[in-house]
């Protein structure tokens, strides 16, 4: 009997494979066409030629303002680019300690009953809306703390900030949680043996050998609060001025490109502007996932040897 | 057994349960100082259990319990308010695997040092992390490179940073678990040489599953099986006319 196939025997296995093949392309597919699209709105800044009478590449970067609905609009990306950065900053000093203390805690000193309530409990507040928490953000937490400290301005970059850091703990802490957990159970003992406390060997072994793990955590989290949008839009306040206090409202990029996008007139200088604006966004998201994943790269490098 | 040395370590009537399960049934035998001890018996009879018992590395684990006496120069390490990380200071432990923490070579050795608190000056911990290595015989292999990272050595010395490790905070005794079975037969000699040359100052215990190992490096030798102590004596009389039928099947190959 020859064992050659028959020309049709394996069609059901081909098919099947083709149709998962074409899944995970489309998703890169896709992906790619976003891309295209925002980049292709964009460019008008750079050759229209009416659209450039009012927004030009090198305007974007020069004044304070950003008042695109003016007699003479004027589109300076500093005020939402500083409430970009202020805002993320703060919710990366709220939400890194907290996320990276929990991950530590829950890998390496939960009792096993304690670790199996925490692990769904951040997974549940992973699964909460934005919109809910921004609303809660928007309605509770913003009177609560101008009540507390009695702040001036009730929706402030302190406020947004706080609420865009619980977004972000999910994913930092369950992140953390693998690189913690991962780390051999033999330089636990290693440090034990050699009389250093349990504290100690958290913190000087266990810790340091999950750092490229926890680094790029911390950066990914990093990637995610600069692009959330629903929670800043709610509790920043918008308002987008140019300054460093931390206590005035403020907007983002990503809630300026909410907040306008609805209501501008297609193919006019502000609609284009506001493109470039996500193109910028896009570009700094893909950036920082770029670092990330170098320096994962590097500390294990570093850590671990060439080696490995 | 002839007391010209006095006993370091002295076990007796030792029992450690895990769970519901006795993994050490009514253990005693006594350590002498400055010589190597063997613990040998097939795969899961409970040597490197009885080994983790001495710096209470059995502590780690959910569902130990212990009872009976093991004692280090006198005190009973499992009675209440023993400090555990003082025992594992003056008891130290090299792994089956070299686990080198992913530092460099130098922050390696420094490390219990470092952990213990006295804080040394820098000078001071140099000498004493020269010292170690020299002592665990690698020195001449690592000088020039004590600020790489120790997980780019070979396996062999991988095992010997481990050991310098341990010798850097001045133990008394060391226990070693299997420390040369995932090496090579060179590696294996280095490891086996230096044993030999550390048991003028230190108290050695070490689990091994190679019998021609522990003819090799131990003075005595204890042989265990399924959780019992079948007989503990001086090395060449248990390789050369063991007194219980078990043992000598057991050294002879007939199984294991």
């Amino acid at each position: 009997m020859s064992l050659k196939a028959g020309r049709f025997k394996y069609f059901k296995e081909e098919l099947i494979e083709n149709a998962i093949r074409l899944t995970a392309l489309s998703a890169i597919v896709s992906i790619f066409l976003i891309f295209l699209f925002v980049f292709k709105e964009s460019m008008p800044v750079l050759y229209d030629q009416v659209v450039r009478q009012e927004a030009t590449v090198a305007g974007f970067f020069r004044g304070l303002d950003w008042q695109p609905v003016s007699e003479y609009p004027r589109y300076s990306f500093w005020p939402i680019i500083l409430g970009s950065l202020k805002v993320t900053l703060i919710a990366m000093l709220f939400a890194v300690p907290v996320a990276v203390g929990a991950a530590l805690f829950s890998a390496e000193f939960a009792p096993a009953r304690l670790k199996e309530v925490i692990k769904p409990m951040v997974e549940v507040l992973a699964g909460i809306p934005s919109v809910v928490l921004g609303f809660f953000a928007l309605i509770f937490m913003a009177t609560f703390l101008q009540r507390l400290f009695g702040w001036h301005i009730r929706l402030n970059a302190v406020n947004a900030g706080l609420a865009l850091g619980v977004t972000i703990i999910p994913p930092i802490y369950s992140l953390c949680e693998d690189a913690i957990s991962s780390v051999p159970r033999s330089f636990r003992e290693a440090a034990l043996g050699l009389g250093a406390t349990p504290w100690q060997t958290a913190l000087h072994v266990v810790l340091p050998a999950a750092l490229p793990g926890i680094s790029a955590a911390v950066l990914l989290g990093m990637g995610r609060a600069i692009g959330e949008t629903m929670v800043v839009l709610m509790a920043a306040g918008n308002a987008p001025q140019f300054t460093f206090d931390i206590l005035h409202s403020t907007r983002t990029i990503t809630a300026t490109i909410a907040a306008e996008l609805g209501e501008v007139v297609f193919g006019s200088a502000h609609y284009h502007t506001l493109f470039f604006l996500g193109l910028l966004l896009f570009a700094v998201t893909f950036v920082i996932n770029l670092v990330s994943w170098s320096l994962f790269d590097r500390l294990m490098a570093k850590l671990y040897g060439a080696r490995n | 057994m002839a007391g010209s040395t006095a006993d370091r370590i002295d076990i007796t009537g030792f029992n450690l349960y895990y769970h519901a399960t006795r993994a050490l049934e009514d253990i005693t035998l006594a350590i002498p100082e400055r010589e190597v001890t063997a613990i040998i018996g097939p795969s899961g009879c409970g040597k490197s259990t009885l080994l983790r018992a001495i710096n209470r590395m059995n502590d780690l684990i959910d569902g130990v319990r212990t009872d009976g006496g093991l004692r280090l120069d006198g005190e009973d390490i499992y009675q209440r308010g023993i400090d555990v990380v003082e025992l594992r200071r003056k008891v130290g432990m090299v792994f089956q695997r070299p686990n080198p923490f992913p530092k460099s070579i130098y922050e390696n050795v420094a490390f219990g040092v470092r952990m213990g608190g006295n804080g040394l000056l820098k000078t001071r911990l140099d000498e004493v992390v020269e010292r170690s290595l020299k002592e665990a015989a690698i020195w001449d292999e690592v000088r020039d490179r004590l600020q790489r990272s120790a997980m780019e050595l070979s396996g062999g010395q991988q095992q010997r940073v481990c050991i310098a490790r341990a010798l850097a905070v001045e133990p008394e005794v060391i226990l070693m678990d299997e420390p040369a079975s995932a090496l090579d037969p060179l590696a294996t000699a280095k490891i086996e040489e230096l044993i030999f040359r550390l048991k003028e100052k230190y108290t050695i215990v070490i689990v091994t599953h190679n019998m021609q190992q522990a003819a090799r490096v131990s003075d005595r030798t204890a042989f265990l099986m399924l959780g019992r102590l079948i007989e503990y004596d001086k090395t060449s009389k248990i390789f050369t006319s063991p007194s219980n039928k078990l043992t000598e099947e057991y050294i002879t190959g007939r199984f294991g």
